[in-house]
């Protein structure tokens, strides 16, 4: 992308040319995006005869009836929960993957093929991957087994599976790589000069992470979060069958919700998260410039 | 995050064309920690997909966990001529389709999107974050709505209206973010070069963009096809009577415990390998040709 000109000194040639090329995008999102927000927002304001039918008026019923719940609370804190355990152990392990294909592998094709075999698994199926923990983790699993034969345990571990650990466990392998990929891509900007120099100033290499590796993959680190905070926040089916139905999650109890037919209480739940994610991700975004970030 | 992935070889190549600092001398003992960290990770990565992938040709008397009980292709026989496990090749049939469609939708519209965004125009900022929005609003919660647009509208939901649209709000943002990166590195000298030869718009597209961006609109391929054929949050309310594939493995996670499940896994991962495969080569295949004729 060119640095070009600000909007307001654009002619009105180019401003149709513009929504000329992006129209087609916006013929889909304004549909399939701004609509459907838009439907749930009315639908948590109606009425509902409680079989599914929907009754169109306003009223802050929906509104109250789920701000009053003992159970809205335990929803956010195990969301939260959630949340704050898989950006933790995403981003420690993201950044140290994308420290090392950057920083300590020589050879750039290398560096290029390791990358992409940490890409693959991100164009295969989540729901195959998250299954996939089951021969391993359950109670007759692998790790049960191996730690059975060694003798460190005497009976099989339940909380493996079926449990928040593999709920996180599941999160953590799904979502690591939406770390690595923003990280690595400022991390492989980062100019070597940089750190030759920091090096011949006499810079210890702790130094140098905390002095120039750091602080310039911070627009990675904050495209990441936002990758992995609003996909753990707004996923439900991980906390369904990794927990057994042990936990519930602010959109599983939402999933539950529109399974019951109770539309303007899942939809105002629904009203309720988005703003708390648009909180987020807008708090994370003064951070960063994410068009500048991706087109630089 | 789909910046790197797009013109990996492009890119990365002249940001380090030296490897990395200290570029000379013995390994720190930090390079060994984070190797094993890194084969670690890999492990925990391919580790569970390897495990369904061999426990899925186990013969009847097969069960969720090891050890393998023989060895045949029992299950994948089982998984296409049972009716218990529900319509796997319809639904497989029905993916396949979708997602066909919704990558020659994603490739046209996201390149026309990145023309469009080359420029500032009024509103592009607007336009930039509604698709962002549509990029991390939860899926469920936008497969609802649309679900109910759909049921106010009197419109029936089906695979290829509803489902197609929610499916599309997921691919078109990440193929217009990799349009992003891939056009960031278009040189526009050869774009003014074919203008001074009297070229028209079309053709200047047609005959000198296309080709030099084609290893970038294989990328928006590879993520059109692949994020469409594993969708499963915005198609779940979406998809009308008829499931798609990763509903119907959904379906089976709830109620199928025998190991036609892996074998679904298997069966899907392979798809999703092969054209991870494909896209992958034909990218390289086109950066080769270029490089010898380049010399020749």
């Amino acid at each position: 992308m060119q640095p070009s000109s600000s909007p307001a000194q654009t002619s009105p040639r180019a401003n149709l040319a513009g929504w000329l090329y992006v129209s087609p995008l916006v013929l889909v999102l304004v549909p399939f995006f701004v609509a459907p927000i838009l439907v749930v927002l009315a639908a948590s304001f109606f009425a509902t005869d409680g079989f599914g039918g929907l009754t169109p008026g306003f009223t802050l019923a929906s509104y109250v009836e789920v701000l009053h719940s003992a159970l809205t609370l335990k929803l956010y804190l195990a969301t939260i929960k959630f949340t704050v355990l898989t950006w933790v152990f995403t981003l420690i392990i993201g950044f140290f993957v994308a420290y090392f294909l950057v920083f300590h592998v020589r050879n750039q094709l290398l560096a290029i093929g390791l990358f992409l075999l940490c890409t693959v698994p991100f164009w295969t199926s989540n729901i195959i991957r998250m299954i996939s923990w089951i021969p391993l983790l359950g109670k007759e699993g692998l790790i049960n087994q191996a730690l059975l034969a060694v003798g460190v345990i005497h009976q099989p571990l339940e909380v493996l599976l079926f449990s928040d650990l593999a709920v996180v466990i599941a999160y953590v392998h799904q979502l690591t790589i939406f770390m690595i990929v923003p990280i690595f891509n400022s991390m492989a900007r980062i100019d070597k000069k940089l750190i030759e120099a920091a090096i011949d100033a006499g810079a210890s290499r702790f130094d140098i992470m905390r002095l120039i590796v750091v602080p310039m993959s911070k627009s990675g680190i904050a495209l990441g979060t936002i990758f992995v905070v609003s996909i753990v926040m707004g996923d439900f089916f991980v906390v369904k069958v990794m927990s057994g139905g042990g936990s519930a999650s602010v959109v599983s109890a939402f999933y539950e919700d529109v399974g019951v037919l109770q539309y303007p209480t899942a939809a105002a739940s629904a009203v309720l998260l988005t703003l708390v994610l648009v909180a987020i991700v807008s708090l994370i975004l003064r951070t960063v410039d994410i068009r500048q970030e991706i087109t630089r | 995050m789909s910046a790197v992935l797009a013109d990996m070889p492009e890119t990365v190549a002249p940001a380090t064309s030296k490897a990395i600092a200290p570029s000379r001398g013995g390994r720190p003992w930090t390079f060994y920690v984070l190797a094993a960290l890194f084969t670690l990770y890999v492990i925990a990565l391919y580790g569970p997909m390897f495990c369904i992938y061999v426990l899925s040709f186990q013969d009847i008397r097969g069960g969720l966990v090891f050890p393998m009980k023989g060895h045949s292709m029992h299950w994948f026989v089982d998984l296409f001529t049972q009716v218990r496990t529900g319509d796997v090749k319809g639904s497989f049939d029905r993916s396949i389709k979708l997602a066909v469609i919704v990558t020659v939708i994603t490739v046209v519209v996201s390149f026309l999107a990145g023309l469009g965004f080359r420029k500032r125009f009024r509103g592009d900022t607007f336009v930039f974050y509604m698709m962002i929005g549509s990029l991390v609003a939860p899926g469920l919660v936008l497969g609802l709505g649309t679900g109910l647009l759909f049921q106010a509208l009197g419109l029936n939901a089906s695979w290829y209206s509803s489902a197609l649209g929610a499916q599309l709000s997921w691919t078109l943002p990440f193929g217009v973010l990799v349009m992003f990166a891939v056009m960031s590195r278009f040189n526009h000298v050869w774009e003014e070069a074919a203008y001074d030869l009297g070229a028209s718009r079309w053709q200047s597209i047609r005959l000198v963009m296309i080709p030099v961006l084609a290893p970038g609109l294989v990328a928006v391929a590879l993520f059109g096809f692949t994020l469409s054929y594993d969708e499963f949050a915005r198609s779940l309310q979406t998809a009308g009577s008829l499931n798609t594939l990763p509903l119907e493995i959904w379906s089976m996670t709830l109620n199928v415990t025998s190991p036609s499940l892996y074998a679904l896994g298997t069966v899907t991962t392979i798809v999703s390998f092969v054209v991870i495969g494909a896209s992958l080569g034909s990218i390289v295949l086109i950066q080769k040709k270029r490089g010898s004729s380049a010399k020749g």
